[in-house]
């Protein structure tokens, strides 16, 4: 029997690094470490900052795969519990370690990391939300919206002065009094992954495609209602939907929520400063 | 005509932003905004009160409508919270009402 050494399993593992929290996935298989390293390329962090460990176990696709393929999210026997038709995972927040076993791609990975930050989020007050987001001015701008809104559209007519931080989830996360915007991984239509960066969040638009740009005022309760629609939550927990529905509540009362009706050229930009 | 208690379930989470509440069931993510009227029957919600003194004595004193028809009103409002679980409606005290409001 041999004993792996702290060094050899750091060494198996790669810390990805998305809104400031470290969420590392150790593997024995090289190809796939080289394979989410690469594809996770400017959110690696570092193994002594990681908040939250997985062992994941590959299976060859030749494997059948679990027979549901719908999504579940549920919190049992203290720890977090997660399926769908390419991974199960389970995690005990507690001592921060968890293990999947997932289809041998990287694409699980992106939606394993999604719930994941999703549920720790929840709890301090933060959220992934459909929307893209830039830097501009030491600022960032959130442009939410279903597909088809434009979040594809504004963020390919940013203007060279701004950081893409995503064109398909957003991140918030909350720090102190103010609200923090991150760049993320998940990249959506434009295929370009954000920039590993993060500003005060200075407006959070809804987007609306028309006939000229303008920026209106949204009500409280329009503003909390659309910005629920979008955030992103997976977990059929009630005490978890009641956080998130006041972490909507708490950011809407600290951040303006506009609607944005643009026309998709460059003039849009104007507004946004 | 029966008389109606009327109690917050504990499934919901609610926040008054901007003049309005805003009330969302937690199992069915179902969303409300409550108006100014529908504000007060539903802070008076304790499954105790009667509905239709929480009529007579807060919805007809604030805003000087006439009881008939603000009771036809709170009865429609109240039939719709509980067809989503937002409230419990009895014909009875709620006697462990307390169990079911929040606490905020």
């Amino acid at each position: 029997m041999t004993t792996a050494t702290a060094a050899e399993l750091a060494s198996e593992a790669v810390p990805i690094e998305i809104g400031g929290m470290t969420i590392a996935l150790r593997t024995h298989d090289p190809s796939f470490r080289q394979q989410i390293a690469g594809r996770y390329a400017g959110f690696l962090g570092n193994m002594r900052f990681a908040h939250l460990e997985f062992d994941v176990d590959l299976y060859e696709p030749s494997e059948p795969p679990p027979t549901d393929n719908g999504l579940k999210v549920k919190f049992k026997e203290g720890g977090w519990q997660l399926q769908r038709g390419d991974f199960r995972a389970r995690w005990n927040p507690n001592i921060r370690r968890g293990y999947i076993r997932q289809a041998n791609n990287p694409y699980a990975c992106d939606s394993l990391l999604r719930i994941v930050h999703t549920l720790i989020l929840a709890k301090q007050g933060g959220f992934l939300v459909h929307a893209a987001s830039a830097i501009r001015g030491g600022k960032a701008f959130i442009f939410s919206g279903v597909s088809g809104a434009g979040k594809t559209t504004i963020s390919r007519l940013a203007p060279p002065d701004t950081t893409l931080l995503t064109d398909e989830i957003s991140y918030v996360r909350r720090e102190g009094d103010q609200y923090l915007a991150f760049g993320t991984p998940f990249a959506g239509e434009l295929a370009k992954v954000g920039e590993n960066r993060s500003a005060p969040i200075g407006g959070f638009f809804l987007l609306e495609k028309g006939l000229e740009n303008s920026i209106e005022p949204v009500n409280p309760a329009e503003g909390i209602q659309r910005l629920l629609r979008n955030i992103l939550f997976f977990a059929d927990d009630p005490a978890l939907v009641e956080l998130v529905f006041q972490s909507a509540c708490d950011f809407a009362g600290s951040v303006p929520i506009q609607r944005l009706v643009f026309f998709p050229d460059q003039r849009v930009w104007d507004l946004v400063r | 005509m029966a008389e109606k208690y009327i109690a917050r379930s504990s499934a919901i989470a609610a926040r008054m932003l901007g003049g309005e509440m805003m009330v969302m069931s937690t199992t069915d993510s179902t969303f409300f905004t409550l108006n100014e009227v529908a504000t007060v029957i539903w802070q008076a919600a304790d499954g105790r009160t009667p509905l239709s003194e929480i009529v007579a004595n807060k919805i007809c004193q604030e805003f000087d409508v006439d009881q008939e028809c603000a009771q036809r009103g709170a009865d429609r409002f109240v039939d719709e919270l509980s067809r989503h679980g937002i409230v419990l409606v009895s014909e009875h005290p709620l006697i462990n009402s307390s169990t079911l409001l929040e606490s905020r």
